[in-house]
């Protein structure tokens, strides 16, 4: 490869890095779509299945109770005091239930579920690879994509949406605590406001959302991890600590600019 | 000679590599059925990456490999499958997957393959462990486990469809003479037990060599300095395989080594201070 | 954490998704399970500016139904709304269907005001009196500027 003399070297750069991103991109496509096939493979999934949804999902659960309440508290809060200068804090309660339905549920969600299980997918896949264990299922003729792939990427497909659920309703919950408990809105105003105010569509997007940032997580954590072999910034221990950071931030990354995307498409 | 399974495994002028680096060239042998083949040299010889291109996980750059007559590489998706399947592997710190223990581990290719009853796994995966001696360990994990004990629950994993072929990576590495002596005898057992299976055994370990090895592959500078049956081993007189066999080292690699002599009036005079 | 079995507390994980799922698609989407049972009727009005699918309908504050979708009017250009009321609400041929606000800038609702005449709407009637919105802007403007 021929790289361009002084000034253009930053430009040689970035088109490299642009290059590498878009097959990197492409990889992780077919990945997913391997994936997706290999979930209706044999009924010999579901057991799988129901164990990812164990640690995605049930393990999640706690988690996602603690940071729906707070952020419904503080969305509570926060929506008062803007809200109150206009003298509409009758209000707060399609404030808080949109803002959680449409936007914080799913995001929340998916960013706290790549913490607690999108890293551990990265760093168990990892290690499997880096411990011959990949190997050793492919060479006993044990399709690795669908023994570890497939049950992670159905798993979150049912996990997420659940999870989203649970964050939304007891956020709402939350933004009741300090919206009616603490500075006083009248309770039948706040549930009247939600249910005057939320269509099917918000809910329906809000699921959609989770439903694609669930894709996005378990694609990005299991390839990661299932590609550990394949880094060039570090070999063993090291490249599965670097595939568990890459698995996070990046899915982060896309989760975020997927909500954006799919939030312009949807408004 | 015992009795022959057919299922040997012959290598006509292999090539192997990663990416555009050959590692090995024009490697000929015939590891036969029935006996226990040594694939013996130095570190980073390529020994492995030999054996990860028998297990099919990698496809050679020249040449053929045949297991049981039927060119591997050659074989289609179902075919290919169905001759892997006849395979079985002792990876080197055993692979046993984390999340399951030895029990799991050893049933995983009986559950994965066919439909036989709970009970009936359950039995023959006790059975295997028992060959390995482990029968009281099927409800532990494999971290919970000494590396000799993984590297047995290993064995008994490979061995659990009763594949025609066994194939070991370092069976013996990183462990104490008592236990590498261990797996060694439990090698000769499979021989005794399984007439007719095909062992491939990767190894450095040259006790192991003397204690089970009818046939030997060796692989020195690229390529198979020695392929034959042990005996013919020791009569040889290559002299890589009498320094190798004589555990003495390479003259030429020591010679000619010495620092720059302004290297090393840096080095002495920054030592002064 | 030994209490509960993997399988148990899958099953309760799911349980408990499920019911808020149910409760924002019910209660919060109004997520129409067995067909609901009630009527619809239309209204045209020459402005329903703010108004939206899923707005209350009202008679004499008490919610009796909601607005169940907007379209153009085939003939005119005029927006046609359907109104789906519930059950045992019965509307007189007469009635006015009038687009308000709650408040200054609240949301938009349909308020029905009943007249006395013997005969009863039934499904797919319409209704031929309407009031249609009030733009606040224009109002203020008028004033502003004057015109009024």
């Amino acid at each position: 490869m021929s790289t361009g003399p002084g000034i253009l070297a930053p430009v040689t750069a970035l088109g490299a890095a642009t290059l590498r991103l878009l097959g990197e991109m492409g990889a992780m496509f077919l990945f997913l779509a391997d994936g997706l096939r290999l979930i209706f493979a044999s009924p010999k999934q579901i057991p799988k299945i129901l164990n990812q949804v164990f640690v995605i999902g049930s393990k999640s659960l706690f988690v996602i109770l603690l940071i729906g309440v707070f952020t419904g508290m503080v969305l509570g809060l926060q929506g008062y005091y803007t809200l109150v200068k206009f003298g509409s804090e009758g209000l707060l309660g399609a404030a808080v239930a949109l803002s959680l339905i449409r936007e914080l549920g799913p995001v929340l969600t998916a960013i706290m579920v790549t913490g607690r299980a999108g890293s551990s997918m990265a760093a168990e896949i990892g290690v499997m690879r880096i411990t011959d264990q990949i190997d050793a299922l492919d060479v006993m003729d044990i399709n690795p994509m669908a023994y570890l792939v497939a049950p992670r990427i159905a798993a979150s497909l049912i996990s997420f949406p659940l999870l989203t659920a649970v964050f939304d309703v007891v956020g709402i919950l939350g933004g009741y605590v300090t919206g009616v408990t603490l500075l006083g809105i009248n309770e039948g105003v706040y549930f009247y406001r939600i249910q005057s105010s939320v269509e099917m569509a918000d809910i329906t997007g809000g699921f959609m959302k989770s439903l694609l940032f669930a894709v996005i997580v378990a694609t990005v954590s299991c390839y990661q991890g299932y590609f550990t072999h394949m880094r060039r910034d570090g070999v063993g221990p090291e490249g599965v600590s670097n595939s568990t950071t890459s698995a996070v931030v990046l899915s982060c990354v896309f989760v975020l600019v997927a909500d954006y995307a799919l939030t312009s498409f949807l408004l | 000679m015992r009795a022959n399974s057919g299922w040997d495994i012959r290598l006509d002028g292999l090539a192997v590599g990663y990416g555009d680096h050959v590692v090995l060239r024009d490697v000929n042998a015939l590891l036969p059925a029935g006996e226990i083949s040594m694939i013996i040299g130095g570190s980073g010889c390529g020994k492995s990456t030999l054996l990860r291109h028998v297990l099919g996980l990698q496809r050679p750059m020249a040449g053929t490999l045949s297991v049981g007559g039927r060119d591997l590489f050659a074989l289609a998706g179902r075919d290919f499958r169905k001759v892997r399947r006849r395979m079985g592997v002792l990876f080197q710190d055993g692979a046993l997957l984390g999340s399951l223990t030895l029990g799991d581990n050893v049933a995983l290719p009986l559950r994965e393959h066919t439909g036989l009853p709970k009970a009936t796994v359950r039995q023959i995966v006790l059975h295997k462990l028992a060959l390995v001696g482990l029968a009281d360990y099927a409800d532990y994990y494999p971290n919970q486990l000494s590396g000799g004990m993984r590297k047995r629950a290993g064995l008994a994993r490979a061995i659990v469809m009763d594949p025609p072929i066994l194939l070991c990576d370092e069976p013996t590495s990183g462990l104490d003479p008592v236990n590498a002596a261990r797996m060694d005898q439990l090698l000769l057992d499979m021989r005794a037990n399984f007439p007719g299976m095909t062992i491939v055994v990767v190894s450095h370990d040259l006790r192991s060599l003397d204690a089970i090895a009818n046939y030997v592959l060796m692989l020195h500078d690229g390529t198979a300095a020695f392929a034959g049956p042990v005996d013919a081993l020791r009569a040889s007189d290559d002299p890589y395989v009498r320094s190798f066999l004589d555990r003495r080292a390479d003259e030429d690699q020591r010679t000619g080594v010495s620092l720059a002599p302004e290297v090393q009036q840096a080095l002495d005079a920054w030592l002064e201070r | 954490m030994k209490k509960y079995s993997r399988e148990t507390s899958v099953g309760i994980f799911v349980l408990i998704g499920l019911l808020c799922v149910g409760y924002l698609t019910i209660k919060l989407g109004r997520m129409e399970l067995l067909s609901d049972k009630g009527y619809t009727v239309h209204a045209r009005f020459t402005s329903i500016t703010g108004l939206r699918v899923g707005a209350e309908v009202e008679i004499a504050g008490v919610p009796v139904g909601r607005v169940a979708g907007i379209t153009l009017a085939p003939d005119k250009p005029v927006a046609m709304v359907s109104l789906r009321m519930q059950e045992g609400v019965h509307l007189t041929d007469d009635v006015i269907a009038s687009v308000k606000t709650s408040g200054l800038i609240g949301d938009k609702y349909i308020k029905l005001s009943p007249g006395g005449s013997p005969d009863q709407l039934g499904e797919g009637d319409e209704i031929t009196e309407t009031e249609s919105a009030i733009d606040i802007e224009s109002l203020i403007s008028k004033y502003v500027f004057g015109g009024v």
